[in-house]
């Protein structure tokens, strides 16, 4: 018998019975819809954590001056001035293997004036790499330039709340505004972000070129920054990255080998390793649910098997008497099996779906349904069928035909 | 010689006793005969009629099939000679319910690697033409009479062109009439040159074979 024989006999043998296979497979639907169900409602919850931890940043780490002891009288936490743009540059250079974007962030505050309106927020001063470090890019016009930077050139790139409360109609790009007085051409408004995790506005906030902050704002001669942010081509280096960043940072600063680091580094792994850790306990829960289902499942599968071998006992006698081989009676019961087991799965796919959808419609949860997720459960479904399935029809295949056709 | 048999014995254990159900029969059949096996229950009668059909091995003995050597065949290797070589036509007729005349005729080719699976239809609505039911071959087994059933049992036992049928009691669960129409059928394909081998218990039935055996405690003595 070729492949389709041997799935036309199966089905048809399913389709007799309705009712019976139904009730068979319920044990199957039921596990499978419930896996579908939860995996959906659970990656929903993580994917949505996900993306407010990328909001921030994806593979970011933060590094602040320390504090600065002088004549022994410990500075607080910032006070150290050594952390410099140049080490930002230095980083990107010798680390590029780690490394993707550097951008120095030097932070003030200002009131802002557009015509007659007026806005207080928050002025950073910021790298041209800061759209690739963020992830964050400008949606209207365009992010300022390299020469800008090196020129310190009084330019701003808004963030939306602030085109909210200043701007009424009109595009702001390529409009002026005045900080602290002093004119800004307006090149671009970034795309909204939206709040953190914290519920803080990112798109609070006027990004200008550092140096225009330090030099034009601040009036300052250092050249300090208030942090650096660092973003790693991967997540898995961060632990090495750290460990680079520090030592070149030491290194740079002229540190002694037994004096304490003049900065500080944070990064995104705690919350990384939170949702890791709870990702494994939901999947192992899961896990476990799902095979206790599917082990009840395939127990009903391989009852209904049993009983069907032994009601059919006359036909496969016929069948093995007109030239059936005890390996074509094994292959059509398990092909009858899996064929239970796999609408089964199909069955608790939709089933599974239809539910996770409709709770995420209900009770407004992001509802993620993958087709790995789905894969998993109709392969299960199927190995289920062909494990439990395959006892039964060794007991078929094992029969003898003579007492097979004298069955009554 | 299609069939020759040579100092055949089958023994069952019951408990301490050896039962010599074959006691060293030797038997010939030629090609286009018609045989009719005969004997009261426990004669051995139908022991010989499942190793004829390759259903069951022999304790000792040679059995030459169509020239081939089958009495030392593995499972799957007698299944594949029951498939090619023999036609089987039962008292009960073992039609799969549920399943159409059609379909029932057709089965003996889904075993049979060698046909060709679009010429399966046209040859089962032959076999059901040539035993007289060539419009009843949507009708299941239940729409069917008795007579009706066995005929379309010997249409599948025909499906793959075997030399020989192997018939266990093919009129037993028939009345007289139907019974006349299944010997006819007989003698016909017999004619046309298909070997048949026949258990029965009845004489007019065996009265229209060319050849009869009587069997008696394991033996062949007439």
């Amino acid at each position: 018998m070729n492949f389709f024989m041997i799935l036309k006999v199966a089905l048809r043998a399913i389709f007799r019975n309705k009712t019976r296979s139904l009730l068979t497979a319920l044990g199957i639907i039921v596990g499978i819809a419930a896996v579908i169900a939860v995996v959906a409602i659970g990656q929903g919850a993580q994917a949505m954590m996900i993306k407010e931890i990328s909001s921030i940043g994806n593979n970011i780490i933060m590094v602040f001056p320390g504090s600065r002891t002088q004549g022994g009288v410990h500075g607080g936490s910032g006070s150290s001035q050594t952390l410099t743009a140049e080490d930002g540059e230095n980083i990107a250079q010798d680390l590029a293997h780690l490394v993707r974007a550097v951008t120095p962030v030097v932070r003030t505050g200002s009131q802002v004036i557009y015509q007659e309106n007026n806005w207080s927020t928050q002025i950073q001063g910021v790298s041209v790499d800061y759209p690739e470090v963020r992830n964050w890019t400008a949606e209207d016009g365009v992010f300022f330039t390299e020469a800008d930077q090196r020129a310190g050139a009084r330019v701003c790139v808004l963030g939306a709340t602030v085109v909210d409360n200043l701007f009424t109609s009109a595009s702001p790009v390529g409009q002026t505004i005045r900080i602290r007085n002093m004119p800004f051409r307006v090149l671009g408004v970034m795309a909204r972000k939206g709040s953190n995790t914290m519920g803080h506005d990112q798109d609070d906030v006027i990004l200008v070129p550092f140096t225009t902050v330090k030099r034009v704002l601040q009036n300052s001669i250092f050249n300090n920054v208030n942090m650096l942010m660092i973003s790693l081509h991967s997540l898995d280096d961060i632990t090495a990255a750290k460990e680079e960043i520090g030592a070149l940072l030491r290194q740079r600063h002229k540190l002694a080998p037994q004096a304490p680091d003049d900065f500080n580094s944070i990064d995104m792994t705690e919350i990384t390793n939170t949702i890791g850790s709870m990702t494994k306990l939901m999947t192992l829960l899961l896990t476990v649910v799902a095979s206790i289902s599917l082990l009840v499942g395939g127990i009903g599968i391989m009852n209904i098997m049993l009983v069907s071998v032994t009601e059919r006992t006359r036909e496969i006698g016929l069948r093995m008497a007109i030239g059936a081989t005890p390996s074509d009676i094994l292959l059509q019961f398990i092909a009858e099996a899996m064929a239970l087991s796999i609408v089964g799965g199909l069955l608790g796919v939709l089933l599974g779906t239809g539910g996770a959808r409709l709770v995420g419609r209900l009770q407004q949860w992001p509802i993620l349904i993958t087709e790995s997720s789905v894969m998993v459960a109709f392969l299960f479904s199927a190995a289920v069928g062909m494990f439990f399935g395959f006892y039964p029809a060794l007991r078929a295949s094992r029969l003898n035909p003579i007492d097979c056709l004298r069955y009554e | 010689m299609l069939i020759n048999i040579q100092k055949m014995f089958k023994t069952y254990r019951m408990g301490e006793n050896a039962v010599h159900a074959l006691d060293g029969v030797s038997l010939t059949i030629g090609n286009g005969d018609f045989v009719a096996v005969m004997g009261a229950s426990g004669s051995g009668k139908s022991t010989l009629l499942n190793i004829l059909g390759c259903l069951d091995t022999p304790t000792s003995g040679t059995y030459l099939l169509d020239g081939v050597e089958v009495s030392r065949m593995s499972r799957a290797q007698l299944a594949h000679i029951r498939n090619q070589k023999l036609g089987f036509v039962f008292q009960n007729f073992n039609l799969l319910s549920r399943t159409s005349a059609l379909e029932n005729v057709e089965l003996p080719t889904f075993y049979n690697r060698g046909f060709p699976g679009r010429e399966r239809r046209a040859r089962a609505v032959r076999m059901l033409e040539r035993v007289g039911l060539g419009n009843r071959a949507d009708h299941t087994p239940a729409q069917l009479s008795g007579g009706q059933q066995q005929r379309v049992a010997i249409a599948r036992a025909l499906m793959n062109s075997p030399p020989v049928i192997l018939a266990d009691e093919p009129t037993g669960n028939l009345d007289t009439r139907s019974s006349v129409e299944i010997m006819t059928l007989f003698k016909q394909l017999n004619q046309e040159g298909i070997t048949i081998v026949m258990v029965t218990h009845e004489e007019d039935i065996a009265a229209c074979a060319r050849r009869r055996i009587l069997m008696r405690d394991g033996q062949i003595v007439a």
